[in-house]
């Protein structure tokens, strides 16, 4: 009967297929904080990007409205130079959230290849990339930080994001290699060696989409980590240059104690700004290790 | 409660007891209308495949199961014979789960032995610490010494060589087999009536396992323990049961003496179960018989008899409503409404006719 | 009887140990003996069960003959067409061709298909690889196997957790069968299923031998269902085969007190049966310290002096089918 399909099985078939899509869609809304972290995500995103598309003067200093007060024409006030705070805050979150995504992206990739070269292949390798981890985690960040500066002699964004990969794979890198460990002594494995196909198509084809869960995981949350890391590598000016306006940049306006007792706003609506990414990241990171994990279909 | 029985006779008796799950604001019923009695001394064989609920059975009288399970009965009654006095237990009445009454009744009284003697035990206290950890909790105001005595006794006793210095070892230290004889250690020493086991045997060795069975045997025999053993191996079955209760999704389907069910197999269930198994010197060309299909999702059951899909004796009447037990002869019980019409067993048949 | 059979596998002083390393630069303190010595012919479609308990090096032995354990010792021969050629030296081509050839059942069916993947891509695969690049191909021969194990194609679709292990495991037979191998290595296929799903897949496999005229190595702890399989058996124990046996004989007139143990601790669901349960002392020792002379000598009832320094290797005892025993037992009968 069905050597007079002329259609090939897949195509016949595609309703089916989709059928799996469909139900992690609908136990992801069933996450009311998942959902509510994706909604606030994508507002503020979106918030940012439209600011910096419609280029809303956010630098040109204005000394008759220095430390203005939130108001209908500053709805966030403004800072010690009389910039709108409302302004720098929307472009601020282009730039924050732009080093997060890209510093815990970038980090996974460096973290899921080292581990899965290591995972996969065990001994001298594996024993290699461990010791370098380490390494990496014995260095301090923030040394890294002013060595790089102190060497190219400027702050740039391209130095925090090349420091902030390079400090940021270990974890990745750990909880693929565990995984790889573990998964490597699957059955399914082994078939794929009994049929002869390749180390790279075993590692990279069979095993990697079975650790794509975590390492969604904790991108998400890592994203968040970085957030915090430039801020408060901003925060103590060794961050990005002052003229880019970042989360973190616009407190560091407020390091004066007489900013934090008098002019509240200055400090308050970026630090909410980042708390309430990072809160919503991480209930979506959350919300994702429930829908993805596929032990629990 | 509408039989009476001897108290003294009957060590369990269990009536209607029905577990059900919750999972996902769904309920799922895993445990169905079971009742069984457990005669003092013998030893009684639930048998059945994974999912067909005979180790939720047994933990819901152990009352061993989490908050999503929903434990109902008429009566789960264990009788306790101390010096010729019967003191009853009413479990299903007992509330919590945990509080002390249970705990009072597990070890002393009831004990129950797992299927996996590798994670059964703790990794990282020393093996001697926690089978003498049941009798300390237990007897209030035993010393560590007394305590390590029965022990080695205990120890002694299941033929772990040694035991001086085994009691010292680690679990890790232990091979499979060996690890099963401790947890039997723990399951025994605060000397309960009633033993459990829980797939004894199923991760060990056929010559493991032929050790540990004789052990249990003894146990029965020579001390007069009760023990209900759950397995799926119909060998096993033949080897230790006075009484077998088969189950299929969550049902009794028969219930009934060694002889009963081996040799005057009743329920299409049962007959399979024992012709689909090879065993030893099968003649050339000779094939096993299959069970079609496979066991059914508990949660898409549609009520009428749980087999009928894959049963060759199936008629539209089975798949209509719920299938009562029929008494075939007195403690010969099966759950089929055509025990009547189709032939016996074949062994039952031969054996009928040389005697 | 057996000569006149076409020999598929020779097997020649296999060893497979694997070295136990311990302190700070990992030297090799000792070896783990998996298979240590093992000779054996398999021949073209018969089933050769290996039967042993677990520890007994049966699996690795499974998987050294199709290299997926490395060997360190001894050849394999495999019969290309009448010429053997040993495929322990083989280069990472010619295993490549190999893999055609000799293919695997695992015992766990329900780690044996990515569950990331659609059982469709999971039949795929090994088929692009062996370069077959039509897709209207590929899925006549997916088709084909599957029609086999009696499963519908529009399952293909589906993820592997919508199967029960009876159909994964027939679905991992048919996988295997993919590349038209001429021998299937099967390693306790039905051990992880109910067994009322066991007989299902034991009879299949039989059909499946009878139309493509398979050879099967057939591995499994349980001995009534290798028996019902198999056309011989050989039985192992730490590493080494203690005796080798058409299937009937081995359980009529078993030889090794091993086999004999084994046997008999085996429970049969027959209420009349009213055999001596022979109960083996102790337990199997560990084969990183394999006793001396012949490795079962600790636990036999029949224990003499030679046993304990001696290892007595395997040896012919009955010319007429072939049945070869290792036991000092019937050596001395032998001599005299």
């Amino acid at each position: 009967m069905s050597n007079t399909n002329t259609m090939s099985i897949k195509e016949q078939n595609k309703s089916a297929a989709s059928s799996l899509m469909k139900k992690n869609i609908r136990k992801f809304l069933r996450n009311k904080l998942a959902v509510f972290g994706l909604v606030v995500i994508v507002a503020i995103t979106i918030a940012c990007v439209a600011a910096a598309i419609m280029g809303i003067d956010y630098s040109t200093p204005n000394m008759t409205m220095m430390k203005k007060p939130p108001s209908s024409e500053f709805l966030f006030g403004t800072d010690t130079i009389g910039r709108d705070l409302l302004a720098r805050v929307l472009f601020g979150g282009c730039y924050s959230i732009f080093i997060g995504v890209f510093c815990a992206v970038m980090s996974s990739v460096v973290g899921a290849v080292l581990g899965a070269i290591a995972g996969y292949f065990g001994g001298k390798v594996d024993m290699l990339l461990i010791r370098l981890s380490e390494i990496f985690q014995a260095f301090p960040q923030l040394v890294l930080v002013m060595m790089l500066v102190a060497i190219l002699g400027e702050r740039s964004m391209g130095n925090m994001l090349f420091v902030f990969i390079v400090t940021g794979w270990m974890t990745t890198f750990r909880m693929v290699r565990n995984e790889f460990m573990s998964l490597k002594g699957e059955t399914y494995v082994k078939v794929c060696e009994a049929f002869g196909m390749s180390k790279i198509n075993i590692m990279f084809k069979q095993i990697l989409p079975n650790v794509l869960t975590p390492i969604i995981v904790s991108t998400t949350t890592n994203v968040a980590y970085f957030i915090l890391q430039e801020a408060s590598l901003s925060f103590i000016g060794l961050g990005v240059a002052d003229s880019t306006p970042t989360w973190g940049n616009i407190l560091n306006a407020a390091k004066s104690l007489q900013v934090v007792q008098n002019q509240w706003w200055i400090w308050v609506f970026p630090g909410a700004a980042i708390s309430l990414f990072v809160l919503a990241i991480n209930f979506l990171g959350d919300g994702l290790r429930d829908v993805l994990d596929a032990k629990q279909q | 409660m509408s039989k009476k029985f001897d108290s003294k006779e009957i060590i369990l008796n269990v009536e209607n007891l029905n577990t059900t799950f919750v999972s996902d604001q769904k309920k799922i019923r895993i445990v169905k209308n079971v009742s069984f009695q457990l005669k003092r001394g013998t030893a009684l064989a639930v048998v059945g495949e994974s999912g067909c609920g005979k180790s939720v059975t047994m933990n819901s009288i152990m009352r061993f199961l989490g908050r999503n399970a929903i434990i109902e009965a008429d009566s789960i009654q264990y009788n306790a014979l101390h010096d010729g006095e019967v003191k009853e237990y009413h479990i299903e009445k007992i509330d919590k789960p945990h509080g002390p009454e249970m705990r009072s009744l597990r070890g002393p009284e009831m004990s129950m032995v797992f299927q996996d003697p590798m994670s059964s035990l703790n990794p990282v206290y020393r093996v001697g610490d926690q089978v003498a950890e049941g009798l300390l909790q237990h007897n209030k105001g035993m010393t560590k010494a007394e305590a390590k005595e029965r022990v080695l006794d205990m120890f002694r006793k299941l033929g772990i060589p040694d035991p001086e210095q085994r009691i010292n070892n680690f679990p890790h230290e232990f091979s499979g087999g060996m690890k099963q004889r401790v947890v039997i250690a723990i399951a025994m020493i605060c000397n309960p009536e009633l033993i459990i086991c829980d797939e004894p045997t199923t991760a060990l060795d056929v010559t493991i396992q032929a050790q540990i069975m004789e052990l249990l045997k003894d146990m029965q025999v020579k001390e007069g323990k009760s023990i209900v053993l759950i397995t799926h191996n119909m060998g096993l079955v033949a080897e230790m049961a006075d009484e077998v209760c088969v189950m299929y999704m969550g049902r009794v389907v028969e219930f009934g003496s060694l002889e009963d069910v081996f040799d005057r197999t009743s329920h299409p269930y049962t007959q399979a179960l024992l012709r689909s198994v090879p065993v030893l010197g099968l003649a050339d060309g000779q094939k096993l018989e299959t069970i079609p299909g496979a066991t059914p999702n508990p949660a898409d059951l549609k009520g009428g008899c749980e087999f009928a899909d894959r049963c060759p004796y199936a008629t539209d009447k089975c798949r209509e409503k719920d299938i009562p037990m029929y008494e075939l002869s007195p403690g010969h019980r099966v759950r089929c409404i055509r025990y009547s019409e189709y032939p016996l067993a074949e062994d039952g048949q031969k054996d009928a006719e040389v005697k | 009887m057996s000569d006149k059979k076409e020999v598929i596998f020779k097997i020649e002083n296999l060893q497979t140990w694997f070295p136990i390393k311990k302190g700070a630069f990992k030297k090799v303190v000792g070896h783990v003996k998996a298979v240590d010595d093992v000779s054996l012919e398999i021949y073209k479609g018969e089933t050769l069960g290996i039967v042993g308990e677990s520890g007994c090096g049966k699996s690795t032995f499974g998987k050294t003959v199709m290299m997926l354990e490395k060997a360190t010792g001894g050849q394999v021969l495999f019969n290309y067409d009448g010429e053997f050629r040993d495929i322990t030296k083989f280069n990472k081509e010619e295993m490549f061709e190999f893999r055609k050839k000799v293919q695997m059942v695992f015992q766990d069916p329900y780690s044996a298909l990515n569950p990331q993947k659609k059982i469709y891509t999971s039949f795929e695969e090994p088929l692009i690889v062996h370069g077959m690049s039509d897709q209207t191909e590929r899925e006549a021969r997916m088709q084909e196997v599957l029609k086999m194990v009696n499963i519908q194609p529009d399952y293909l679709m589906r993820y592997p957790h919508e199967f029960s292990g009876g159909q994964r495991q027939r679905l991992c037979i048919a996988r295997a069968l993919e590349v038209m191998p001429e021998v299937l290595i099967c390693d306790e296929p039905v051990s992880a299923l109910d067994v009322s799903i066991q007989a299902q897949v034991l009879n299949l496999m039989k059909d499946i031998q009878k139309d493509l005229n398979l050879t099967y190595l057939f591995i499994a702890h349980d001995l009534s269902v290798v028996q019902y399989m198999s056309d011989r058996i050989v039985v192992m124990y730490l590493g080494k085969i203690v005796e080798v046996a058409d299937s009937h004989a081995l359980y009529d007139e078993p030889l090794h007190p091993y086999t004999k143990a084994l046997l008999s601790a085996i429970p049969v669901p027959d209420i009349h049966n009213e055999k001596k349960r022979q109960v083996l002392e102790g337990e199997v020792p560990s084969p990183i310290n394999k006793p001396t002379g012949c490795a079962f000598h600790n636990r036999c009832p029949h224990c003499m002096e030679i046993c304990k320094t001696q290892d007595p290797g395997l040896f012919v005892q009955n010319n007429e089918n072939g049945h070869m025993v290792a036991c000092h037992l019937y050596k001395k009968a032998d001599n005299n």
